[in-house]
């Protein structure tokens, strides 16, 4: 396989993720620290339904995206299946609930700890929630770590919307499983290893950052 | 670090917890710039009364004054009562962020312009003993040196009223006296009425100006606290000091 080509797979690959993963980030962080610090009517039941979605299976997304975006589905006219776009929206689907879990969790853990403190240091009400969510930007980040590792990493829905075309829509994942079926295994864990580096890189810059008092 | 204090008064103050009532009518009258010790056995209602005081949340009855103004919890007027205000609890919550940040965050609050900050933040650091860990992380500083930090937080608003919620439990020697001594060269220096919780007796009798003892949510004795050590009016404070009184 020719370098030129492994290269695009792997653009690919963190452009669709990459692209998922900031959607998802910019819906997942706001709607979780509101869910985390706003009492509403029904936050409970959104809590819930946060979390549950966050074990959503990505071959299901893919399939509920694949349906909404065929000829037949009620976004066909997009021309979005089997393309780039595609494939973010379906990965959008996925990193959103994971952004949004984690970021709530995030967020209560320290809103609990700080809320009193900033209280008794003259906090007003948005001012200790700009607070809460600033202490909680480790969690937050970590959050959005974990969205763009599940999105880079997942395979099902990408191959069922972005169908896998060379040169096209072939991403790391989908590369993996088309040379692995094709039996030529060295192919396979060299995508395999590129994936590795691409999520121990991304790791390793956040526990940089965490060591060194960024965070 | 200069800033007139505020009386206090409180009368018939009332909270419960889930049915269990802590306070049953508390009152007494908190002189501007005295430093007022409240003892007394564990769950008493101690720190739900700097809760109270500190507007942190609302009572169940009964009514707080500072300076002859009555003051409700949630009130448009609450925050600025609580900004002439600042507490020390028994585990301070450090941001996680420098000394420095941490000290200057009320002030960022209250929009103060940096030059100032700076210069009041390095005071209070200064008042402490911590201005070397200017820099330093916050959460890598002993629990000693947090709690003190939480002190130059606090003193660092200039406060009218001060309120130390059990702040040198748990603390060695060394820091519990130069906690003590920070509160009492502030209070010379501000004029600022504290008010302190504390299971310490002997902490009550080197700091405060009069001492309350609480029991079974009511005040039983306030009295000036040679008075309160060496001759209680009340046979309850006379077994309490004796440690003969049974919880």
């Amino acid at each position: 396989m020719a370098s030129a080509e492994i290269l695009q797979i792997v653009l690919l690959s963190l452009l669709v993720s990459g692209t998922a993963t900031l959607i998802g980030a910019g819906i997942g962080i706001p709607a979780g620290a509101l869910v985390a610090l706003k009492d509403f009517r029904g936050r409970r039941f959104v809590r819930t339904v946060a979390f549950t979605f966050y074990g959503f299976p990505p071959v299901l997304a893919g399939l509920l995206v694949f349906l909404l975006l065929s000829n037949a589905g009620p976004l066909g006219f997009l021309g979005w299946l089997f393309t780039p776009i595609g494939m973010i929206v379906a990965q959008v689907v996925i990193v959103t609930p994971i952004v949004m879990g984690v970021t709530i969790s995030a967020v209560m853990v320290v809103e609990r700890r700080t809320r009193e403190t900033a209280l008794t240091l003259g906090a007003d009400e948005s001012q200790w929630r700009a607070t809460a969510l600033h202490e909680a930007r480790v969690g937050v980040l970590a959050a959005v770590m974990l969205g763009f590792g599940r999105a880079i990493s997942e395979v099902g829905a990408v191959l069922i919307v972005g169908g896998n075309i060379a040169g096209y829509t072939r991403v790391l994942t989908t590369a993996i499983v088309l040379e692995t079926s094709r039996a030529n295994y060295a192919e396979a864990m060299i995508f395999g290893g590129i994936l590795f580096v691409i999520a121990f890189a991304v790791f390793t810059v956040l526990h940089r950052l965490q060591a060194r008092g960024i965070l | 670090m200069t800033a007139p204090a505020e009386s206090i008064v409180f009368e018939g103050l009332r909270k419960s917890y889930g049915g269990r009532e802590v306070l049953a009518g508390v009152s007494a009258a908190i002189r501007a710039g005295e430093i007022f010790a409240i003892v007394g056995p564990s769950g008493a209602g101690k720190t739900t009364i700097l809760r109270l005081l500190d507007l942190l949340e609302g009572v169940g009855g009964g009514r707080i004054a500072y300076d002859g103004r009555e003051v409700h919890f949630g009130d448009p007027e609450a925050l600025a009562q609580r900004r002439r205000m600042a507490m020390i609890m028994q585990n301070p919550v450090m941001f996680s962020a420098t000394s420095f940040d941490n000290v200057a965050y009320g002030l960022w609050l209250r929009g103060l312009d940096e030059a100032e900050i700076r210069g009041r933040v390095f005071a209070a650091l200064d008042f402490v003993g911590l201005l070397e860990a200017a820099g330093q992380r916050s959460d890598r500083l002993s629990g000693g040196e947090q709690q003190r930090l939480a002190f130059a937080r606090a003193a660092v608003l200039r406060p009218k009223v001060l309120f130390l919620d059990e702040f040198t439990a748990n603390l060695d020697p060394a820091n519990v006296r130069a906690l003590e001594e920070a509160t009492l060269r502030h209070r010379a220096e501000t004029g600022c009425t504290t008010v302190i919780v504390t299971h310490n007796l002997l902490q009550a009798k080197r700091l405060a100006d009069r001492v309350a003892f609480l029991l079974d949510g009511r005040f039983v004795e306030v009295s000036p606290t040679h008075t309160f050590f060496e001759d209680p009016a009340r046979p309850e404070t006379r077994a309490f000091l004796s440690g003969e009184l049974a919880f």
